[in-house]
């Protein structure tokens, strides 16, 4: 069974969140999806049995002994990468989407595409199961595509170990990296927060998310903040057919566990939020099988 | 001057350091405009109350097959780079599947057959507002279901434009929509909380925007909880500290509810208006301090 926790904006605490679920049952298999910005190994810790290199996608270089200034490629461009300047054709990385069309039709073939891989996945044990995570270089796009491979991989180690639970700590956000988190997932979980904006980006990751798979259910995380604003969120998730599967409290606890490097729930056993987090890790286990 | 608040992680509080800097500026009566780049989950809007003066649509050319002048040669799907033109000929099928599709031409041109042509598809909108102060705010906002907002981003910068100061509410992260967003500013504040999180995530924003060749300077928000790496790290790095605020529930709550501290406690709008005098100076001298 796969179950992916995800938030539609950062800093809800769902990786704190996640991090209690991996640490409260049986072993199980933990990826880090967020490959952006992977957070979860400084909690867990795990040993780097495997590192694989991840190619993600390719830049555009131009080699300036062969251009004859013609200008076709800046033309046909349509990300605006490539402009003359002095001069000289100068193609800016951060704008190259990859797409291979200026080095295809460069009558002199001085253009040529190269393979950005400084992206890794890493998988290892840790002390509650294995944990799979990648890290996506700086700037590179098709982070959808790492994420995939995270998954590959999370579920190659869990068929041959025979772990039968695997849990994803999803991206922010609604976009690619988030939709290949979820594709063909059986549960999701979105952690939100008690803010207006929380709950309108909890709208438009319910409508992702409901696309994929119909067991939604949704985390209020840090009600103390505002239970006024956690009531109108509960009432929109009834209105809406979003099940909740419970509030939680604001606690400074989560993050004192998080700087000794653990989670909530191992460092704060009876604390009432690893209570919490406890009974909704069970009922989604057990209601998963 | 174009400033981006960044965050290597969500949640640190970017949202909240933008909007709240954008007030003080507007209330001043400067000439500012506030861009909510994150596209993917725009909220500066919920902050202000704001009249909406113009909508751009924000599409991408997307190829359209006429199968009965395909001669099934295959070039277009050999030319994406996408793996978004379905193919196979033994069938007769070819079709596009156009949530792969970036619309970056290549098929169009490949096709020798004169049986691609190309329709626009919707990405997402950027629309433009006037705030009851007089000052404007750019939403970048991305349709739900499409893939990448690094357009629309493109589209809201410009059409921000470039009067006075143009503060950039950065989408999380370090990838594609993150550099687009500060490859474009002048100066990039990056907003981060004093745990082992936001340190790993801070660290890995100021070696991107190194590699840019561009400076940050660090706003610690929540500066009580956590530890005291983040600071190390600054001090190390040498990297200006310009603002630390602290945790107060009142804080939280305010923000919860869609306002901004500026208005509500007067000891954040101190704090504000010295970081305003501080970004409007060039960061000053000494700020590094603790
Ligand atoms: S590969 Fe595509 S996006 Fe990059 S410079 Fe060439 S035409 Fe432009
Ligand atoms: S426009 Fe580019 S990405 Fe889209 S189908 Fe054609 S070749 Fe592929």
């Amino acid at each position: 069974m796969e179950l992916a926790v995800i938030s539609g904006k950062g800093g809800t605490g769902k990786s704190s969140v996640t991090a209690a679920f991996a640490t409260v049952g049986e072993r199980l298999v933990v990826a880090d999806c967020d490959v952006d910005a992977a957070n979860l190994y400084l909690i867990f810790n795990p040993e780097h049995n495997n590192e694989q290199v991840y190619i993600g996608g390719h830049k555009a270089v131009v080699d300036h002994t062969l251009c004859t200034l013609c200008g076709i490629c800046e033309g046909y461009c349509r990300f605006d990468a490539i402009k003359e300047i002095n001069g000289k054709i100068v193609i800016s990385e951060t704008s190259c989407d990859g797409c291979f069309f200026c080095s295809r039709i460069c009558p002199m073939n001085a253009i040529t595409m190269v393979r950005s891989d400084k992206s890794r996945m890493y998988s290892g044990s840790f002390r509650n199961g294995i944990m799979v995570y990648g890290r996506l270089a700086p700037g590179e796009e098709n982070s959808g595509k790492l994420v995939s491979m995270v998954r590959d991989e999370a579920k190659r180690v869990a068929t041959e170990q025979g772990v039968p639970v695997i849990l994803l700590d999803g991206p922010p956000g609604i976009g690619c990296p988030v939709i290949s988190t979820v594709t063909g997932v059986d549960r999701m979980i979105i952690v939100t927060e008690p803010t207006m904006s929380g709950l309108e980006d909890l709208k438009r990751v319910f409508e992702v998310a409901r696309k994929f798979t119909g067991k939604v259910g949704i985390i209020i995380n840090k009600c103390d903040l505002n239970h006024a604003m956690a009531d109108r969120i509960e009432g929109w998730c009834t209105a809406h057919g979003a099940s909740l599967l419970g509030r939680l409290p604001y606690d400074s606890r989560v993050t004192e566990a998080m700087v000794a490097g653990r989670s909530v729930t191992e460092m704060f056993p009876d604390a009432e939020i690893s209570n919490i987090i406890k009974d909704i890790w069970n009922n989604l286990s057990t209601n998963g099988k | 001057m174009k400033i981006a608040v960044a965050s290597g992680k969500g949640g640190t509080g970017k949202t909240f350091v933008a909007t709240n800097l954008f007030n003080v500026l507007s209330r001043r009566g400067e000439a500012v405009t506030l861009t909510d780049c994150d596209a993917e989950a725009p909220d500066d809007l919920l902050f202000f109350r704001a009249e909406k003066v113009s909508e751009t649509e924000v599409t991408h050319q997307v190829p359209v097959i006429n199968k009965d002048a395909c001669t099934w040669c295959g070039r277009c799907s050999r030319w994406c780079n996408y793996n978004a033109i379905f193919y196979v000929p033994a069938a007769k099928v070819i079709e596009v599947i156009e949530n792969l599709c970036h619309g970056c031409g290549a098929c169009t041109f490949a096709c020798n057959s004169g049986a691609i042509t190309e329709k626009p598809v919707l990405l997402g909108k950027v629309t433009k507002f006037m705030t009851d102060g007089g000052s404007k705010v750019v939403e970048a906002r991305m349709k739900v279901n499409e893939m990448s907002p690094v357009r629309i981003i493109k589209e809201a910068i410009k059409e921000s434009g470039e009067d006075g100061v143009v503060i950039l509410d950065a989408p999380p992260g370090t990838s594609c929509p993150f550099i687009q967003t500060v490859d474009k500013a002048d100066n990039v504040l990056l907003v981060t909380e004093p745990t082992p999180f936001g340190l790993s995530d801070l660290r890995q924003s100021v070696e991107t925007l190194r590699e840019m060749k561009k400076t940050p300077a660090v706003i610690i928000n929540r500066s009580d909880i956590g530890d005291g790496s983040v600071a190390e790290y600054l001090a190390k790095e040498n990297i200006p500290l310009l603002a630390e605020i602290k945790y107060d529930p009142a804080i939280a709550r305010v923000y919860s509810e869609g306002k901004l501290v500026t208005d509500e406690i007067p000891a954040l709008t101190s704090l504000f208006e010295d970081m305003a005098d501080k970004i409007i100076e060039g960061y000053g001298t000494g700020s590094n301090q603790r």
